[in-house]
């Protein structure tokens, strides 16, 4: 068991293993589970992610509010026609997580990665690395457990709950996660996958929480697209053999340490941030009014 | 640690659009539904802190009804619990209390009844879909979901502690945490039983078998 992420790669390179088979053998330890059954239900997950990566390209999703739907259909258009300033495979990690996020704004079935609101970001990257490394089933969902234990760190140490640490906890996460994640992906080593997660987050630091008319809806689905295309960044930084000044422990604990600071009016609560703007005031009125959102519920 | 496993953090696999206040208000919801063993007939849930401001936006109240309505956090049918909540005479009332201060952001009590059967728990959703029990029928519990646990809703009668504690056993489980609370003697009582393995579907059933036991409920 690692509490820390320097202790998660002293056993990846004591043991010479990756962070995705010390996470594999950590989860065994834990639940008694054969690796088989975890090896599976890692599998299902990643089903889920392609499912809901597939429906946000392919259908016309739109939320109930119609704040959110189609901008990753618009985007993968704009790529398909060649004249982006960026690359195909940053845009397209970039479209990937958008699409999820707008199928989770529809309230449609997605994976928690670490949360829904950010459930954008491993997926986008993972899929939108798939086209230019080419890896096998097992190196996809390798990746997801490299995320994962990345998030695990964070999630034990800090907060992944954007009501209690801003935005930084949930996007800013899952962008470190997805930047470990894609430097195993690509080859890298534990160290470095440790610099990348620690110069993803250190990126995010700071980043509130203010989903307009507290939906998760606006600014989520694009701060899960600028996730996806830092954690693609970072990741190809530390495999540049860029380092992070800060030890990734260290950028962990002051995300803690910056979401404590921060105000409840930017901590999910819809009363600060964007959703205080005149125009986020305005949507919020639009959508709700003074009625109740549904049927057969009375508030006070 | 709050979080044990990967899956706690790549996944719940789920019906958006929030983990904390859409499948972890599913959770609390269901935890309520599973102590009272049957379906609620009247629920009122106070909301707190973000679920009080935020709960129409991310669907809390739809989750924590159909987490009263026995779905899990990825039921398709999640996003009709309100409907079939009318449909079925399950009355639920929400009240934002965005005035009462609170420990954790993401907190819910649910007042439930059906017939003579009546149920109070406060529950909090902490992150990624996890939720903790702070509270059940005014016993102040801390259940914070760092190992998987069992509550057992009881008759306060000679034996009930030691005849769970004996199934717990035959299925070669640890028990790491035990802490039982009653309100008068000889009447309701709570067992909260903390474990280090993780519990799987058969052990509930057949403590719900036991005599004197009212319900069971697995946090895991």
């Amino acid at each position: 068991m690692f509490q820390t992420v320097d202790e998660l790669i002293k056993m990846a390179s004591e043991q010479r293993l990756s962070i995705s088979e010390v996470m594999i053998r950590t989860e065994m330890e834990t639940t008694g589970k054969s690796r088989e059954a975890i090896l599976s239900k890692m599998a299902d997950q990643l089903l889920v992610m392609e499912q809901a990566v597939h429906r946000g390209i392919h259908e016309d999703i739109k939320s109930r509010s119609g704040l959110s739907g189609g901008d990753a259909r618009l985007l993968k258009r704009y790529i398909e026609g060649g004249q982006m300033l960026s690359g195909s495979v940053l845009l397209g990690a970039v479209s990937n997580a958008m699409a999820t996020n707008e199928v989770n704004a529809a309230m449609g079935t997605i994976c928690a990665t670490p949360t829904a609101g950010s459930a954008g970001v491993v997926p986008g990257v993972l899929f939108g690395l798939k086209n230019k490394l080419n890896p096998t089933h097992e190196a996809m969902v390798n990746f997801l457990f490299t995320a994962g234990a990345f998030g695990f760190v964070i999630a034990n140490n800090a907060s992944i709950s954007g009501a209690a640490g801003g935005c930084q906890a949930e996007i800013g996460s899952a962008t470190g996660m997805a930047a470990a994640a894609a430097v195993e992906m690509a080859g890298g080593t534990p160290e470095q996958s440790a610099h990348a997660m620690a110069i993803a987050l250190g990126n995010m630091l700071g980043l509130i929480c203010d989903p307009v008319a507290g939906l998760v809806e606006a600014p989520c689905v694009k701060r899960n697209a600028i996730g996806a295309s830092n954690a693609i960044v970072a990741a190809d930084m530390a495999l540049a053999g860029i380092k992070s000044i800060i030890p990734c422990d260290e950028v962990i604990d002051a995300m803690y340490r910056v979401g404590r600071m921060m105000p409840t009016a930017l901590r999910e609560t819809a009363l600060g941030g964007l959703a205080d703007t005149k125009t986020g005031r305005e949507l919020k009125k639009r959508i709700f009014g003074s009625a109740p959102s549904s049927s057969g519920v009375k508030e006070q | 640690m709050k979080y044990r496993s990967v899956f706690d953090i790549i996944g719940p696999v789920m019906v958006g659009p929030s983990s904390s206040h859409t499948a972890g208000a599913a959770k609390i919801g269901r935890m309520a539904r599973k102590l009272l063993g049957v379906r609620p007939e009247q629920a009122v849930v106070t909301l707190y802190g973000s679920f009080a401001e935020t709960y129409r936006g991310h669907g809390t109240d739809v989750a924590i009804a159909a987490g009263l309505l026995d779905f899990d956090e990825s039921s398709q049918q999640l996003p009709e619990a309100l409907k079939i909540a009318e449909q079925v005479g399950m009355h639920v009332r929400f009240e934002a209390d965005t005035r009462t201060p609170v420990d954790q952001p993401n907190t819910a009590r649910i007042s439930i009844a059906a017939g003579e059967r009546q149920l109070e728990l406060v529950g909090v959703s902490i992150g990624g879909g996890k939720i903790e029990i702070t509270e059940v029928n005014g016993f102040s519990i801390s259940l914070s979901g760092s190992n998987p646990a069992l509550l057992v809703l009881h008759h306060d009668k000679y034996g009930a502690v030691a005849e769970v504690a004996g199934l717990i056993a035959q299925h070669e489980m640890n028990i790491s945490y035990m802490e039982v609370s009653r309100q008068e003697k000889g009447q309701l009582a709570l067992m909260i039983i903390q474990t280090d393995e993780e519990i799987g579907e058969e052990l509930p059933s057949e403590i719900s078998g036991l005599p004197n036991i009212l319900n069971v409920a697995v946090l895991s």
